[in-house]
């Protein structure tokens, strides 16, 4: 439903606005990549603009430092709505190695409702394309939670897949 | 100036289309490409020893009855470093080539349980487990109040919700 919400929402080009909240670098090096006749992620009518104001989507980079959420909030609040958030990189998505941190709040969803999820150290620029191609609906999620379970009777055995607890 | 031009244009002619067709055709990574890290739980014993190299700290083990040993990973911190796939005695992790990994779940689909069978030692009854409480505070993989942090467990939730 989410999905065809997006889909009604955003009809026509994706406007990106990029944000770097802590991170090192290395996914801001990777989105730039996305964004070269290489790979193209013109193609699907995305594009950085210099503005929030301009922006349907925020990129978010990097792990949430304190000294960068409120920033945060006020960026996204200039965002108008409709807006997604897109978190990449490990460290925006789960607060990578930085996660307990004195100074990191933690991923990007603690302080945003994010919507896509884009992990890697840093993703490659085909893992941030296949991120883009599930938001606009080109391709399907190929990750989802592995549940395995040794018996004791048959140890040499294919594990059971039991349900989450 | 128009010459100029044309030139220009037959130059940039020549190379044809560059532009990968990546998410409507497969594109393989490289040969020494690290991507997600399997745990083949036919071979995992539970020693523990991912745990205690993982840089981000992700693997968690919990001993969930006298048998049983979870191993749970929050691969969505993972920074595929293959430091676990490098030290595991039974090589039951392995780096493989996927980087697909983007979800629109909620990051909740890059956990990963692994259930492992532990044999019961025949002298005191326990599966092993550090001898006394100090070593189970160094052993990095037991220690869930760490590895917990983050995310929505943040000991930073305050700030988030001014």
């Amino acid at each position: 439903m989410f999905k065809e919400l997006c889909q009604k929402s955003f009809p026509k080009s994706l406007w990106v606005y990029h944000c770097n909240v802590g991170a090192c670098n290395g996914c801001d090096i990777e989105v730039i990549d996305v964004l070269t006749p290489y790979y193209d992620a013109e193609r699907f009518g995305i594009k950085l603009v210099g503005s929030p104001r301009h922006a349907d989507v925020l990129l978010v980079c990097g792990p949430v430092t304190r000294q960068v959420v409120p920033a945060l909030k006020r960026l996204y609040d200039a965002v108008p709505a409709p807006k997604l958030v897109i978190a990449i990189g490990s460290c925006a998505v789960g607060g990578g190695i930085w996660f307990d941190s004195y100074n990191v709040v933690g991923g990007a969803d603690t302080i945003l409702p994010v919507d896509y999820y884009i992990p890697g150290c840093p993703p490659r620029p085909e893992a941030i394309l296949h991120g883009v191609a599930v938001a606009l609906g080109l391709a399907e999620k190929e990750i989802e939670s592995v549940h395995l379970k040794q018996l004791p009777d048959r140890p040499e055995s294919v594990p059971v897949e039991v349900e989450s607890s | 100036m128009i010459a100029s031009k044309l030139k220009e244009a037959i130059l940039s002619l020549r190379p044809g289309r560059v532009t990968l067709k990546y998410p409507f055709a497969p594109h393989d990574p490289e040969e020494d490409f690290r991507g997600y890290p399997e745990l083949d739980a036919d071979k995992c014993i539970g020693c523990g020893g991912c745990a205690a190299v993982c840089p981000a700290r992700l693997i968690m083990i919990q001993d969930i009855d006298q048998n049983t040993r979870r191993i749970m990973r929050l691969l969505e911190r993972c920074i595929f470093c293959g430091r676990c796939a490098d030290v595991c005695p039974e090589d039951a992790i392995t780096m493989t080539k996927r980087f697909e990994l983007s979800t629109d779940s909620g990051r909740e689909d890059m956990v990963a349980e692994c259930e492992v069978f532990m044999a019961t030692c025949q002298r005191c009854g326990r599966c092993y487990e550090p001898p006394t409480p100090l070593d189970k505070i160094m052993e990095p993989g037991l220690r869930h109040d760490e590895i917990k942090r983050g995310g929505q467990d943040s000991p930073y939730k305050h700030i988030s919700s001014e």
